[in-house]
């Protein structure tokens, strides 16, 4: 039997006295679209930032593929293939969009120390940057410099950018954020055309997107894992209901 | 469906073909064509001061164009780059004081401890930011300051007289002060015509993307620190090569060339003529220096007119000068 692709096991952070993420535990298979919801302060970005590995833990272990990747630095995971987006967009804003992608292919072709040849008009990196561009449909933004493109076109380049990497693993933290209906509607587009194709760890606030798209649910509640499971099986849990899914309709999400 | 993407694509990235006419592009011609006659000039009218003013001008353009490589391309703002000038005069001039008088030693000596420093310097610097990093280029810079006034074989703070010129060995005759004028010229565009390869190689991306959003280039899997490092020391290389010629020039170092104050007027020069454009360093140390000069012939106190010009230009001027040549004003 293959082991699963992510292995989080026991994985703490505690922020002074706030638990941010409370004895974690939690695997993902190759291929599965996991989403990970849970009410605001629930942890998830930490979790995010624990698995890409902008924060280290203080206890627990998350491998990757079978190996341990747990004391891995951002930029190695990342050529493992792992791959993020942004909760709050970050990009390259006084690069084009192309740019902004072909930036992201360059540092999966070898390292960076050349030093001559036009890197704007290498094949090499040009052609998956547009392949990625295309797949994200911002075809015709390409040639724009990201600071003038809207809200909606940042949110559809960073999975651009993160898919540039050719990733294994996408995690993508809250990708619709402040997005309008129609965004949103282009950006579930993208989710379900990548799903299946890349495993991925979807945080998001829109249930109505989370219980369409995943195939497995995680539900977060002050670092701690409350319910895990097939999206029928959340929803139906009391736990669930109580603790997060009944504050639905009492707070927007702003 | 991809070849018609691709010829739009690549029109729309050569980001509105520059017109011949374009004022940047008619200034930077203009400044190039001045510097080119200079000598001329200077040779027809007997005003040899003219031609030695100007390859000052053409060395200084040369460490400005260094810095902005790090400064405008790479986000790094170094206060102490006055160093590399004074490191690479200090090796020119200490070797000659020994009798090793060869160029061939001498260049290629100010160049590599110049890049042994940057290299120290950055290896400590990067890894802060903002004004952390200011301030420990600036007490590097400092540093290496109080170390040759401290040199007493070498002058100290009175500095050093270097009576010989690098020797190329019937090459080039440095005594020559066309030739060397033209030697500066020459380096000086070769020094922009390698800035313009680096920036835009892959290497030359990574640094602005790295100047752009660090953090995700983290992400995308760039270990930033290396590169930053290694453009660091590059410009570190090209403004030690300045201070060589700056030896040349004077025939004189001390260890004022080294003063904070220098590295503040090479960040002048860089933001003057337009950060992260590549001759705006050039644009910036001309205007710099004929103000400079301009300015304490009309007046005891040429700074009390200098700062606040300086000041306008920093306030409204986004660019510098070249964003003023494109119509580019702070809104």
């Amino acid at each position: 039997m293959a082991d699963p692709l992510l292995q989080i096991e026991g994985l703490s952070k505690r922020f002074g006295g706030v638990v941010a993420a409370d004895a974690i535990t939690l695997d993902i298979p190759a291929g599965e679209f996991h989403a990970v919801i849970g009410p605001n302060g629930a942890g998830k970005t930490t979790l995010i930032g624990l698995l890409a590995g902008e924060i280290a833990p203080q206890e627990g272990t998350v491998r990757f593929d079978g190996s341990d990747i747990t004391g891995l630095p951002v930029h190695r995971r990342s050529m493992l293939g792992i791959a993020r987006s942004f909760q709050i967009t970050s990009l390259f804003p006084d690069f084009t969009a192309l740019d902004n992608v072909a930036l992201a292919v360059q540092a999966h072709c070898g390292h960076s120390f050349r030093f001559w040849r036009d890197a704007r008009h290498d094949e090499e990196l040009r052609k998956p940057a547009r392949a990625a561009i295309e797949r994200v449909g911002l075809v015709q933004c390409a040639g724009v410099r990201v600071d003038r493109l809207s809200h909606g076109e940042h949110r559809q380049l960073e999975i651009a950018i993160a898919l540039a990497a050719k990733p294994r693993l996408l995690l993508l933290d809250e990708p619709m954020a402040g997005m309008g209906p129609e965004e949103s509607a282009q950006m579930v587009r993208i989710l379900r055309q990548l799903k299946g194709n890349i495993t991925i760890l979807l945080i998001e606030h829109d249930m109505e997107t989370v219980f369409a798209l995943a195939d497995r649910i995680t539900v977060l509640v002050y670092g701690r894992i409350i319910a895990c499971g097939h999206p029928a099986a959340v929803r139906a849990d009391p736990a669930v209901r109580q603790a997060y899914l009944g504050e639905k309709h009492g707070g927007g999400h702003g | 469906m991809t070849a018609p993407l691709d010829t739009s694509l690549d029109s729309a990235l050569k980001a509105a073909p520059e017109s011949w006419l374009a004022p940047r592009t008619v200034v930077t011609g203009m400044l190039l064509t001045v510097l080119a006659l200079v000598p001329a000039y200077a040779g027809l009218t007997g005003r040899i001061f003219v031609m030695i003013f100007f390859t000052r001008v053409l060395i200084q353009a040369l460490g400005a164009v260094s810095l902005n490589l790090i400064m405008g391309y790479g986000g790094m703002v170094s206060f102490g780059h006055a160093a590399y000038l004074g490191i690479g005069g200090y090796a020119v001039g200490i070797l000659a004081k020994e009798g090793i008088a060869s160029g061939f030693v001498q260049w290629p000596v100010a160049i590599a401890v110049s890049a042994l420093f940057a290299l120290g310097v950055g290896a400590l610097s990067l890894r802060t930011r903002g004004v952390y990093f200011i301030m420990i280029t600036l007490a590097f810079a400092q540093m290496i300051y109080y170390v040759t006034i401290g040199l007493d074989r070498y002058g100290g703070d009175d500095g050093l007289t270097i009576y010989r010129r690098s020797q190329f060995g019937g090459l080039i005759d440095l005594e020559n002060k066309m030739l060397f004028y033209y030697l500066c010229f020459a380096l000086l565009i070769a020094a922009v015509y390698l800035v313009a390869r680096l920036i835009n190689s892959r290497f030359g991306l990574a640094i602005r993307g790295a100047r752009s959003n660090d953090r995700r280039m983290l992400a995308i899997g760039y270990p930033t620190f290396r590169y930053k490092l290694v453009c660091f020391v590059i410009a570190g290389a090209l403004c030690g090569l300045a201070g060589a010629l700056l030896a040349n020039h004077t025939n004189f170092i001390s260890p004022a060339l080294m003063h904070w104050t220098r590295s503040g007027d090479l960040i002048v020069m860089v933001v003057l003529g337009g950060l992260g454009s590549l001759f705006g360093p050039v644009i910036g140390a001309a205007t710099f220096l004929l103000l400079e000069e301009g300015l304490s012939r009309l007046t005891e106190y040429p700074d009390l007119i200098l700062g606040p010009v300086l000041l306008l230009v920093a306030v409204y001027v986004n660019g510098g000068i070249e964003g003023l040549l494109e119509g580019r004003r702070r809104g």
